[in-house]
Order: C-alpha cells, then sequence, then structure tokens
C-alpha cells in the first residue's frame, strides 16, 4: 500500500466525487457557525426555498460581536444586535445540533467551544465561515476557513468543491525551553516561511516539540496555520488528543469510543510518506516571540531589535517594513524590550483557553499591572472557560494585579465589540493579527505568548518572561 | 452570478504586498446582515482621513488624496493592480463583495490568499496571477500613462493592452473558468450530484456513527451564569422535528 500522509488520509475519506480537472466534492462533517458570516448565506438558502442539508452537522454561537462586560443589558450595539438576533432567528427556523446563544453558560469563541464540547473530533471534516477554523486541525481533523457563499453550499449541499492542495510538513524537532510556549513556536515557524510560506498547502505539524504540547498548545499552533498563509494546519492523533477528548459532551462514549478510538489511531502520516515541502525548526533554538510590524512574519526574540529597513534588499519587502515602521512609529533597531505598552489584550481563539489563562496568572501572582498600561484584559474563550478559572481562583489572581477579568467572546482580537485601541495606542496581544488597524483604527499590536503579555502588563514595556518565572 | 467574458477598464495600481482583508473591509463594517453596499467602505482606513463607522454619509467625509484610489485618473477603474499575498487574512467574503460593489471586475496580482482567492471567483470578480516580473511591468505602464486599460478575455486566458504591446496569457482552473464564463450557481452543479451525496453520507454515517447523527449526543441543557437571565428560548440543543 502507498505510504500515505495524515492530509491524504483525511481527503480521501471526505470525496464524494471528482470532476476531470481534479476539482472534488468533499462532503462536510462539522459546520460551525457565527453570527458575522452566515446571515447573507441563510439568506440565500431562504431565498432559494433551500433547507440545510444535515441540520446535526451544524453546532452555532454569537462571539464576534458580543459585549464582554454589562451581560445584564444585553448588546447596545443596534446593528450587532440585529446581527446576533438574526443567527438566533436562523438557528431558530432552521434548526442546530446545538447552539450556545449569547449569555448561555457554554457561549464562546466558536474555535474555543467546538473542542471543549467535543463537536470537533478526529478524522472529521470541520469548516466555519472564519480563517481560524484551521485551529481544529489540532485533533487531526481537516479543518479550513470558507466564505459565506461557501458556508451556503456547506448548508444547501453538505460539500465542498474544492482542489487538494499541496502538503508542507513542518517539523518542530526538539523541547522548547522553559517560558517558550506554543504561541512562541508557531510566531518563530512564520517568521521563517513568511504569511504567505503556506499558501497552496496544508500544513503537518510534527516533530518532537509538537508531541509535547498540550491540546490547547497544539490548538494555538494549528490556529495560526492561516497566518503562514495555509487554510488548514494538523497534527496527528495520539495519547494527548484521546485523553483531552474523552468524556466530552458530544464526543462518543461506551462501545462508540472504543470503535472510534481504534479508527482515530490511524490518523497520522505513515512512515515514508512524501510530502510537497518539509521545513525543520529547531524548538530549542526559539526565544519568546514579539512582533513588531503589521504582519505576523514581522516578528522577532524578546532580546532582538526593530529592523534597519536599509539592510532589506528586496524594495517591495523594504517598502513594506518602511510603511510597518512608519504605522507602528518605532525607529530601527530599538531594543523590542524598551517598546512601551498603552495596553494589554489576553485573549481570542488562539490564546484564550484555561492553559493560556493558567500561564499569563502565574506571571501576575502577586504583582501590580505597571502604571502606563491604561487597560490589561482577559477575555477567556468561553463560559466554561471562565468557569473553570474562577474555580482555580485564576479570576481573583488578575483582579488583584490590576487586569480586567470579563466574559467570553472574540473581543479585542478584531475589535467588533466595545473592546478596542483608540488611535495610537500601543499593545501587547495574544491574538494572531498584528494588521493595520486590526485591533481599532490606528491602533498598533505586537503579538505575544499569554505569559509574555502579561509580563508586558506588569513591566510596561517588553520584558523576557524567562526572567520572571 | 453575472458571467465574466471579455472585459476592458481602467486599471488601478495599488503597490504594496500582503494587503489583507482588514484592510479591504474593516471590521466594523462586517455588522452588515446585506451582501451589497460595502463598497463605499472599501479601503476604508486609507481612503478616508476620519474614522469610518458604519451608517455614515461617505460622500461627506474627507478622503485622503494621496490614496490611489482616490486619484482623479483612476475613477471608474474596473481591473486592481496589486503586488504578492493579495486578500491574505480573514475569510470575509465582505472583501471580494466590496470590492465587486465598487466596481472591480478583475484583479491581477503575483499570488493571492487562498480563501480569498476562492471567495472571488463565488462572485464574478476575477483574480488573475501572472509572474512578478510581468506584474513590475503592468505598473510602469500603469503609472506612465494616465487612462491606461487592459483587455482580460476569460476564453482565450490573456490579459492585453490597448496596443497589445503588453500581452500576457494567465492560467485558470477549467472547472471554475467554466462557472465564470457561465455565471453558474455552484449550490444548483452540486446539487445535481445529490444522490450521490446522499449514498456517500449514508454509508460514512453507518460506518462512523460518533455524534454525527442528531440526538446521539446531546449537550447537558444550558445553565444561566449566576447573576445573569437565563437563556432566550432557543438555547441548547435544537434539533427541529
Amino acid at each position: 500500500m502507498v505510504a500515505r500522509t495524515l492530509y491524504d488520509k483525511l481527503w480521501d475519506d471526505h470525496v464524494v466525487r471528482t470532476e476531470s480537472d481534479g476539482t472534488a466534492l468533499l462532503y462536510i462533517d462539522r459546520h460551525l457557525v457565527h453570527e458575522v458570516t452566515s446571515p447573507q448565506a441563510y439568506e440565500g438558502l431562504r431565498l432559494a426555498g433551500r433547507k440545510p442539508w444535515r441540520v446535526a452537522s451544524i453546532v452555532a454561537t454569537a462571539d464576534h460581536n458580543t459585549p464582554t462586560r454589562d451581560w445584564d443589558q444585553g448588546i447596545r450595539d443596534p446593528i450587532s444586535r440585529t446581527q446576533v438576533e438574526t443567527l438566533d432567528a436562523n438557528i431558530r427556523a432552521t434548526g442546530a445540533k446545538a447552539y450556545f446563544p449569547f449569555r448561555d453558560a457554554r457561549q464562546g469563541i466558536v474555535h474555543v467551544i467546538g473542542p471543549e464540547q467535543g463537536a470537533t473530533l478526529p478524522g472529521m471534516t470541520v469548516v466555519c465561515g472564519d480563517s481560524h477554523t484551521s485551529t481544529h486541525g489540532a485533533f487531526a481533523a481537516l479543518a479550513f476557513g470558507i466564505g459565506t457563499s461557501e458556508v451556503e453550499h456547506v448548508l444547501a449541499t453538505q460539500c465542498l468543491l474544492m482542489k487538494k492542495s499541496r502538503s508542507l510538513l513542518i517539523r518542530a524537532d526538539h523541547a522548547l525551553a522553559a517560558g517558550v510556549t506554543a504561541k512562541d513556536l508557531v510566531l518563530a515557524i512564520i517568521g521563517r516561511i513568511g504569511t504567505a510560506g503556506g499558501t497552496g498547502h496544508a500544513i503537518e505539524f510534527g516533530g518532537s516539540a509538537i508531541r509535547a504540547l498540550s491540546m490547547e498548545g497544539r490548538m494555538t499552533v494549528c490556529n495560526m496555520a492561516i497566518e503562514a498563509g495555509a487554510r488548514a494546519g494538523m497534527v496527528a492523533v495520539d495519547e494527548t488528543t484521546l485523553a483531552y477528548l474523552k468524556g466530552r459532551p458530544f464526543a462518543p462514549s461506551g462501545e462508540l469510543w472504543d470503535r472510534a478510538v481504534a479508527r482515530w489511531r490511524t490518523l497520522h502520516s505513515d512512515a515514508g510518506a512524501a510530502f510537497d515541502g518539509t521545513v525543520v525548526i529547531d524548538a530549542a533554538a526559539i526565544a519568546p516571540q514579539v512582533t513588531w510590524g503589521t504582519s505576523p512574519e514581522m516578528v522577532t526574540g524578546i532580546d532582538g531589535r526593530v529592523p534597519d529597513p536599509d539592510k532589506e534588499k528586496d524594495p517591495t519587502r523594504r517598502e513594506g517594513i518602511e510603511r510597518a515602521l512608519t504605522y507602528m512609529a518605532l525607529t530601527p533597531n530599538t531594543a523590542i524590550a524598551d517598546i512601551r505598552l498603552d495596553k494589554v489584550f489576553i485573549g481570542s481563539c488562539t490564546n484564550s483557553r484555561i492553559e493560556d489563562l493558567r500561564a499569563a496568572a502565574a506571571v501576575a501572582r502577586g504583582r501590580r499591572v505597571a502604571a502606563n498600561v491604561k487597560l490589561a484584559l482577559v477575555v477567556p474563550g468561553s463560559g466554561l472557560v471562565k468557569a473553570q478559572a474562577e474555580r482555580e481562583g485564576l479570576d481573583r489572581i488578575f483582579r488583584d494585579a490590576g487586569f480586567d477579568w470579563r466574559e467570553p467572546g472574540c473581543s479585542m482580537c478584531l475589535a467588533m465589540n466595545d473592546d478596542r485601541l483608540e488611535p495610537g495606542e500601543r499593545c501587547a496581544s495574544t491574538s494572531n493579527r498584528n494588521f493595520e488597524g486590526r485591533q481599532g483604527n490606528g491602533g498598533r499590536t505586537h503579538l505575544v505568548s499569554p505569559a509574555m503579555a502579561a509580563a508586558a502588563a506588569i513591566a510596561g514595556h517588553f520584558v523576557d518572561v524567562r526572567r520572571l518565572v | 452570478m453575472e458571467p465574466f467574458r471579455i472585459l476592458t477598464g481602467i486599471v488601478a495600481p495599488l503597490d504594496r504586498a500582503n494587503v489583507d482583508t482588514d484592510a479591504i473591509i474593516p471590521k466594523q463594517f462586517l455588522k452588515s446582515i446585506q451582501r451589497s453596499g460595502f463598497g463605499p467602505n472599501l479601503f476604508d482606513a486609507w481612503r478616508y482621513l476620519d474614522r469610518g463607522e458604519p451608517g455614515m454619509d461617505n460622500a461627506k467625509r474627507p478622503l485622503d488624496p494621496g490614496f490611489v484610489l482616490n486619484e482623479p485618473r483612476y475613477r471608474g477603474a474596473q481591473i486592481l493592480l496589486a503586488r504578492r499575498n493579495f486578500g491574505c487574512g480573514s475569510s470575509r467574503e465582505h472583501a471580494p463583495w466590496a470590492l465587486t460593489d465598487f466596481g472591480f471586475r478583475a484583479l491581477i496580482a503575483p499570488s493571492y490568499a487562498d480563501i480569498f482567492f476562492n471567495n472571488c471567483f463565488k462572485n464574478g470578480l476575477l483574480p488573475i496571477v501572472l509572474p512578478e516580473s510581468a506584474v513590475d511591468r503592468l505598473f510602469d505602464a500603469v503609472r506612465a500613462f494616465p487612462g491606461f486599460t487592459l483587455t482580460v478575455d476569460l476564453e482565450r486566458q490573456t490579459v492585453a493592452s490597448a496596443d497589445g504591446s503588453l500581452t500576457f496569457g494567465f492560467d485558470v482552473e477549467p472547472f471554475r473558468k467554466h462557472c465564470l464564463l457561465h455565471g453558474l450557481d455552484d449550490i444548483g452543479l452540486t446539487l445535481q450530484h445529490a444522490d450521490a451525496i446522499r449514498a456517500f453520507e449514508a454509508r460514512r454515517l453507518a460506518e462512523q456513527p460518533l455524534a454525527q447523527k442528531g440526538g446521539v449526543c446531546s449537550p447537558p441543557p444550558p445553565r444561566a451564569p449566576p447573576g445573569f437571565p437565563p437563556p432566550q428560548r432557543g438555547g441548547g440543543s435544537l434539533t427541529p422535528s
């Protein structure tokens, strides 16, 4: 038998038919739905007189627009409220396997609650009208973001028309140093291959550094596959995967669990399977990472400096650096550790799970947010993460240190709700994009790990967290 | 979807790499539940000097004269010339909606992000890939000649300047080309294979019951957080009868 990659196996398992030019009709097992990218799809469905093909594939929640405080007052922004109410109405009219509406105890960021509920399982195809759907690949699922037309296509047909991507293995060897996390690993990978390095590819993350990560860490890595240009990132099944899933509400149980596990154990690349490309990273050499520019590939270690565009030979790249430094109001050769901050955001589908909050709390414990930091926000990824954190007393640690402890949602990752940067404000953020205006018009974002964000909040500027823990 | 065959239009040059979909259409405009009306907010943060919010009268907002789409010579442009990795970031289809609403029918760049590339085809917007060297020459030509136009012929897969001195062939997947040429609705095409999908699905659900079938693994009933009113009706598992 031909040795196959994990991606080959997931792909082959879902092909309904193939056109003569190689375009495949791919069956979709799990459809995650949120309020921003679904209203036009449901409207299209309705106008065409169609119904969702398989209602039991749909898990829905409101996350992008929802406020992170004063929940008793509902959603005050009328346009946001209309969008959330439209989702309510669409799900009520056509159904879902599960819906976690605004203020439900299990509501949260769609990429946090899918795995948390066991609605994301190994071997599945998982789609959502959201580019960070790659997160779910951590469970050896083929998971990728789609546009609204494709959301409608999946609703109407349970399938997508697509061509197979090329495969890229990113192997992270050796162990990450203490204080260096999955976020630093994936930022270092993006720094190495660039934001288009994975374009046209499905990435499998492997190697001992990946195997050593918790599921939370693997989700962080796969989450940012899209920032490397790859629609899908994935990690093979192992005991860590199984231990995470066992007992989750939507995971199979009893005899079905045993049967599922036997099948899931085959979800890895076969020995000798051929990839279209391979990148090898020495995880042990990675320092805590901080982005300095307006693209996730503009990143360096905490011991590094803001680059000098004059040293860049490629003209497009040089102009990109110059434009980024102007936007970020940074001068070449500034030490990263000398960059002072106005706000800190700990949250997002990249870093808002319990492990992330524990890492940030470990740094914040017994310390105080610096006077120059106007706001340090902690936004848990879901109601269940929040409840777990409160059981562990993490909320108390954050509050005592001067952080704001909020309700779950996407929040200041993309600033569709009231949590945002004002023009010119500089933020250490555990989110995934440092694009111009991403966290608010004119805002300046530096991407970091939760521990680094907490350390920056305490110091008021970036600081090497390895010296604090 | 409107068919795409031959297009002759003014070319506007956007000379920067890695233009992301947050830049193409900022997040505050994604709250709309419509598919249209995004054109006035295309590249909002670059186009206007003030901070754009939904509901503003865009005709009264101060324009940034330095932004290329505000230059009179590019008024009415239907072809956008860009640099590599155009459309990276968020999957928001609002990006191609904003581009088409503004008037663009074709894009030319050395490369695009995958999701954006895909979304364009669903909206009759043709994303053409040309080598960096060809894109460089087009940038030079656009800057040198006010009113510079290109003709895109999808059937023949060519891009050509009016005098024919710049002519480039491009690749496009046969299936996408077919759909675009005829303005075909993907969903209608896929539903022609409904029997094959049903057969596949029946086999898959029988082999892998997992949590696939409605009601197999219902979540626990919703529980309101302490101190907050209970969620409105519609919470929890919702499998219609």
